[in-house]
This record gives structure tokens, sequence and C-alpha cells, in this order.
């Protein structure tokens, strides 16, 4: 059981704004481009500097040292970045075949030169590299951007299992309303520096 | 010891040269003579100072002395380091990264070698000690703001990268530890190429002018051995203190990447 629950939570452009995500809950996040969700969930992941408390399962986050709470609340960034030529040297403790089968890739993608790939392979590579450190809760920064329709809605459904299995909680940012409508059960629009959450399903 | 003295008028002929190349540089427009002349004259005023100092200090060992010009010899190329850097940090600690590793480094280094391995007396004989320090010293400076400089320069072209790690759970050391490792390896190449090229390609200064003013050749390259090594010592302990110290400084106390601490280049 898993949950991220953000108090008096501010960053230079976002907040003040309070709002929780349930374990095996997924809450979208839409907003215009310069609205900051990008810096809301940096700041989430302890990347930026940040007033307020983020709690993950209520331990807080300054709590604990900030690499333990970047693997419980992960964030996968809209673009992925890759430090080593081979794709497998990012991946220490190898991969779940079943995972990489479920998002359309080989088993040998992992002897694949991260220069070939395209950016589409990244984005499901740099997924599957973060779901491997099995986080609580997952920030996802648009996570399907640069993905065509089918491979978005393999994403959409292996991550619908990985919060169910694990019940981790979701916060999901997404330009994509049929997206939105799919993957959340609640769904939030940032403007102005707040959160304004649209009408529940 | 048969030093032939140079007459003023000597060094006069020398300038001749830098005139000459300063005009040959006007006339091809290539617009260095201003830098080459101001800076050739900026040597001399310092050499002559530091000569006559030296010459005062020769007369008064007094270690209170040889401290001073030592930590004014350290300030200046603590100054030197920062203004070299393209992005250096702000505030006192553009400073403080490179003063202090080459506080640690060259006078750790200098001071044994004036103990243990030359074992002058008194131990701050400024015969050895300025010359020794000026040279490590000299040395040190350029493999630390080589290795600085890199250093932040990767580190805000890889910041995507850094903070991905990050996000990943790396922590700070080893987010940074390709960026560290690089700006070392690049500290360390001119002392490296030096040493592997002395003799060979270059007769180092040192040995040169050991070798002018009459010391016997096999003297001099003892020296100069020596002098090569406590070189290679302090610009390597001194990059790696100067490196490692400032990847600390360029995350916070959550391990965040703080650019933010660094001038942006140009400002």
């Amino acid at each position: 059981m898993a949950s991220l629950r953000l108090q008096h939570f501010a960053t230079h452009h976002v907040g003040p704004l309070a709002v929780s995500v349930a374990a095996a809950e997924c809450v979208c996040v839409e907003g215009a481009s310069g609205s900051g969700k990008t810096l809301l969930l940096r700041a989430i992941a302890d990347l930026d500097p940040h007033r307020g408390e983020a709690h993950c399962d209520d331990v807080a986050c300054s709590a604990m040292p900030a690499p333990a709470w970047r693997r419980s609340v992960a964030l996968v960034a809209a673009e992925s970045q890759w430090w080593s030529d081979l794709v497998g040297d990012h991946f220490e403790h190898g991969v779940d075949a079943e995972w990489l089968a479920r998002l359309d890739l080989p088993p040998a993608a992992m002897t694949w030169q991260v220069a070939r790939c395209s950016t589409g392979e990244r984005q499901r590579l740099a997924l599957l590299r973060t779901l491997m450190h099995a986080p609580a809760v997952l920030l996802l920064d648009e996570p399907t951007g640069n993905l065509d329709e089918r491979n978005t809605r393999r994403v959409e459904s292996l991550l619908a299992d990985y919060r169910l299995q694990r019940q981790a909680a979701l916060l999901w940012v997404s330009h994509d309303k049929g997206q939105i409508g799919r993957v959340a059960q609640r769904h939030f629009v940032l403007d102005q520096g707040q959160l304004h959450e649209c009408g529940r399903r | 010891m048969n030093v032939v003295s140079l007459s003023p008028f000597d060094l006069a002929l020398a300038a001749l040269l830098i005139l000459a190349l300063a005009g040959l540089s006007w006339r091809l427009r290539i617009g260095s003579e201003r830098q080459l002349l101001i800076s050739a004259a900026r040597s001399t005023v310092q050499l002559v100072l530091i000569g006559l100092v030296l010459k005062l200090l020769f007369a008064n060992a007094h270690p209170l002395w040889v401290g001073l010009l030592a930590v004014v010899m350290l300030a200046v190329a603590g100054r030197e380091v920062m203004v070299r850097q393209k992005r250096r940090f702000v505030g006192g600690w553009g400073f403080a990264v490179g003063t202090l590793s080459m506080f640690v480094s060259s006078f750790a280094v200098t001071v044994l070698a004036l103990l243990l391995v030359i074992g002058t007396d008194p131990w701050y004989a400024p015969q050895y000690a300025i010359p020794l320090l000026g040279m490590i010293l000299g040395n040190t400076m350029n493999g630390i703001s080589l290795g600085l400089d890199r250093l932040t320069q990767d580190a805000a072209e890889k910041r995507q990268i850094i903070e991905s790690r990050l996000a990943l759970g790396h922590d700070a050391r080893r987010a940074i530890a390709d960026s560290r490792r690089e700006a070392i390896r690049v500290g360390m190449i001119p002392i490296v190429n030096a040493m592997s090229a002395a003799g060979i390609v270059s007769l180092p200064g040192m040995m040169t002018g050991q070798i002018l003013a009459g010391t016997p050749p096999v003297e001099a390259v003892k020296y100069q051995i020596l002098v090569m090594f406590l070189i290679a010592a302090g610009t390597g302990f001194g990059t790696m203190v100067a490196v490692g110290f400032a990847a600390r400084r360029l995350f916070d106390e959550r391990q965040r990447l703080r650019l933010d601490r660094l001038r942006p280049p140009g400002a």
C-alpha cells in the first residue's frame, strides 16, 4: 500500500497546494505548456528545492535520505536520458522479460546500442528501467509522448497492472483527453500554480 | 661557477624580438599586440619585483617573511584559478575551492620535500622553499583550473543525465562520477605530457636555468627529476581534492544538482 500526500507544497512557480494520491490510484494532471507540470513533478521527486512537505506512506520526504526517497517516489522524465552506450548497462537488476514483451520489445533489447534506438523505444525502455526499482509512487511526465497509438495502449495497460498489483500511486501528466479518460480516477488542471479538480468519475 | 652576467643591454636585445613580434601582429591585424606587450611588461615588472623580494628574503630568512610570501603566492594563484573558470562558483566559493585545494596539495608537497627529501637547514630556507613552492603552485594551478573548468562545464552539459540518475535513486557521488573522473583526467594531462616529453622533446626550464647558471648537468637533472615528481604529486592530488570538493559543492544537502551555484558563462 502506497500513497502520496502533499501538504502546503510549493515551488517557485507552483502552489502552495495540497493533494493526495491514494494507493492504487491514478491521478492525471494537465495544463498549458509552461504551467509548471514538470516543475511540480521534479519538486515532488525532490530534484528541486521546495517548501511544504511530501509524504510517501506517511513517511515525510525530509525524513528520508534523498536517494531512498527518489527510489520510492520515482520520476520518469518526458525525455529519457542515457549515460552508457548499451541499453543493458542501465538495468542493474536486469529486466522483467514479461514486461519487455508487453511493451513490444524483444529480449535482445538489452544488448542494443542506445544511440540506435528510436525515441519511442527509448521512452519505453526508460519506463521499464524505473519500474525495475519497484517504486511505490510513480511521477510520470507524458510517458507516452513519443509513442504511437498501439504502444500508448501497451504502456497504459502495463502501468494499470503495475498500479493494481503493487498498489502503487500514479501521478500522470498528460495532454491527451482520451488518455486521461482511460487511465485516471481523478484529474486536475494546473493553472496559475494551482490544481483545480475536474469532475469526478 | 662561471655565470655570464646579463647586462640590461642584453635583455633589451631580447625585448626587441617581442617588439618585432608585436609590430608584425599589428601589421597583419592579428590583434594580439596589445596583450603581448602588456603581458611582457607585466612579466618584467613582476620578475624584477620578485627578484628584489627574494634578495631581501635571502638576507633575512625569517619564517614569518617566507610564510607571508607563500600566502601571497597562494592568493594570486587562487585568483588566477577563479578567473580562468568559464562557470565559476558564485560567492566566496569561486575563490575558496581552488585556493584551499592548492593550499592542501602544494604546501604539503613542498614542506614534505623540504623536510624529508632535500633536508635544508633551516627547513624553510627561502632559496629552496620559494622556488620549489612557486613551481609546484604554478603547475597545480594549471591542473586545478583545467579540472574545475571541465567539471562545471560537463555538469552543466549533462544536467539532464545527472538528474535522471538522481531520479533513479543514484546518490550524488555516483550521479556525477563520470564527470568527476573525466575532470581529474583532464587536469592531469599537462603534467603527464610534460613528464613523458621531458629531456627528449623539451629541456625543462628549471634544469635549463641551472645549467645556464653553471650547475653540472647531472646535478641539474637530479633536481629536475625531483621537481617533476613533486609537481606531478602536487598537481594530481590538488586536482583530485579540488574536483572532489567542487563535485560535492554542486549538490545540496538533499543531493539535488544545484547549477544555480555556478555563474552563467560570460556573466
